[in-house]
């Protein structure tokens, strides 16, 4: 299933989109739009919940960057950006530590379609069934990554799973203010572009560091593809294309920077001391 | 994968596998001995004996076997919960063999009675159970599930069936006691299995013991 033949399909980019989906899982239509709606509430109310929160998580690696981002007035970010940042990070650490989140695709990068949803509905007074029906053109980006190539960090690195939620989050703010698919096409091969090669490092295998910042950024590269894209520039290079070139580049990297939590950043000297010290206090509370 | 596992599932952090696959497990063995058990051994292997602490899986079994759903926010204070409710609990890690890296062995006691099952967290939540007590199977819990101990005579399992009454997606028997003559059914359905079909299948006179775990509803 490639994303041309759900956009050539001659009706609303959504319907098709539950269309095909029903036509596989024998879920029907309204069924799955009342699904994706609780999936959207959820998000909507985590994002309202976790807001700029200071979180305990799992190891400690992060838990503050949230909070210091939501008292910090903007320099060089437009409010929208700031707002989106600040949920991104929110909910990454909320993942972090045990929190309810959606995964979207996965829960290393949960925070950032959510970003973008939290800020269109705050600030741009976006109404619930236009935003859903974005959030609907979003899944049907990331389903196209998922049937062509992987969201798992672990196959495909974190171009896999945080190049796609930046590819869903700048495709569902372009069909939201142009309601063109060839737009949202457009700026989610710019964003996917634009993630490509990156590795999955986390720390001790931890989802804390870098996962809990690259969703910060991430959400910033679906903002400026989507810009671009309403602006009217297009990928030279067509979706699914980069679909397929990610996929390519996923599998010739080495497992070490696959999840294993043992090469890339993982195997820096300051990574490898902070897991040591971790896991010392782990030991010595176990005693206890 | 469908469209919904790509967006959701809804759950607690911080991995799909490690997290939502292992509470999975826990709650269908929660489910299995028809309530909380009064004492419960996780016995962990390969990656979550590596790196499960860290990443809550003893949290999330501990929710689990209590019940709890994968969305549940209490999950992160399930050690404490545990320990409010007198639940007796241990951990320990071993290498089960040739399984899954993921694999946990859950023993659980309740009124006396002990059960083991196995089972697999094998990725974005997804789990597989592949034993339960000595019978081996491969169960992914997205169908109603119907474990079943019959008297393995001619005729029983067939007799059973058809007072299922639903589509049936799957089927397994296998003989586990050939001197006691006790085989084991599993049959998976779609559709749940009403609870008028499920007496009567507790009552036939070839059913010896019979488990009826629902799939979650939230779980489409
Ligand atoms: S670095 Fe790996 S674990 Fe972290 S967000 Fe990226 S893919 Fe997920």
């Amino acid at each position: 299933m490639k994303f041309k033949e759900i956009l050539s399909a001659g009706v609303p980019l959504p319907e098709e989109i539950l269309r095909r989906e029903m036509a596989e899982s024998g879920v029907p239509v309204e069924l799955l739009r009342r699904e994706m709606q609780k999936l959207m509430e959820v998000m909507l109310e985590e994002a309202e919940k976790q807001y700029g929160k200071r979180q305990k998580t799992l190891a400690g690696f992060t838990g503050d960057n949230g909070s210091k981002m939501a008292s910090h007035d903007a320099v060089m970010l437009s409010e929208f950006s700031h707002m989106a940042t600040v949920v991104a990070l929110s909910l990454a650490e909320s993942n972090a530590a045990m929190g309810r989140v959606v995964a979207c695709p996965t829960g290393g990068a949960c925070g950032v379609v959510p970003g973008v949803m939290y800020a269109l509905k705050k600030l741009k007074g976006a109404q619930y069934d236009e935003l859903l029906n974005s959030f609907i053109v979003a899944g049907g980006i990331g389903w196209c990554i998922e049937k062509n190539a992987t969201i798992a960090g672990a196959e495909g690195g974190c171009q896999a799973e945080m190049g796609t939620a930046a590819a869903m989050a700048s495709a569902l703010l372009t069909y939201y203010f142009t309601e063109s698919g060839e737009k949202a096409a457009n700026a989610a091969a710019i964003a996917l572009k634009s993630m490509l090669g990156l590795v999955c490092d986390p720390v001790g295998g931890y989802v804390e560091v870098p996962c809990v910042k690259r969703n910060g950024i991430a959400v910033n590269i679906a903002i400026s593809a989507a810009e671009m894209a309403l602006a009217g520039i297009e990928s030279v290079i067509p979706f699914d294309e980069v679909v397929e070139a990610m996929h390519r580049v996923g599998k010739s990297l080495p497992e070490s920077l696959r999840e294993t939590g043992l090469g890339g950043l993982a195997a820096t000297p300051t990574a490898r001391k902070i897991v040591k010290d971790l896991k010392l206090r782990q030991h010595s509370a176990e005693k206890q | 994968m469908s469209l919904l596992d790509v967006v959701g599932p809804v759950m607690v952090g911080p991995s799909s596998s490690h997290t939502l696959g292992a509470l999975r497990i826990a709650r269908f063995v929660y489910k299995f001995v028809g309530g909380m058990p009064d004492r419960v051994e996780f016995v962990l292997h390969g990656s979550f004996a590596d790196t499960g602490f860290g990443h809550g899986t003893d949290k999330a079994l501990l929710a689990g076997i209590m019940g709890m759903h994968a969305d549940d926010e209490r999950i992160r204070d399930a050690l404490r919960i545990a320990n409010e409710k007198r639940l007796d609990y241990s951990f320990s890690v071993e290498d089960l063999g040739d399984v899954h890296p993921n694999t946990i062995l859950v023993r659980a006691n309740k009124n006396g009675k002990m059960t083991e099952i196995r089972g697999s967290s094998v990725g974005g939540g997804e789990i597989e159970i592949n034993r339960i007590n000595d019978c081996e199977c491969s169960l992914s819990w997205e169908f109603h599930t119907l474990v079943l101990v019959i008297k393995d005579v001619p005729g029983a399992m067939g007799q059973i069936l058809g007072d299922v009454r639903v589509n049936i997606s799957n089927l397994y028997l296998k003989r586990i006691d050939a001197l006691r003559k006790i085989a084991v059914g599993i049959v998976e359905t779609d559709e749940e299995i009403s609870e008028d079909c499920l007496r009567e299948i507790e009552n036939s006179r070839f059913v010896e013991e019979m488990y009826y775990i629902g799939r979650d509803a939230d779980e489409i």
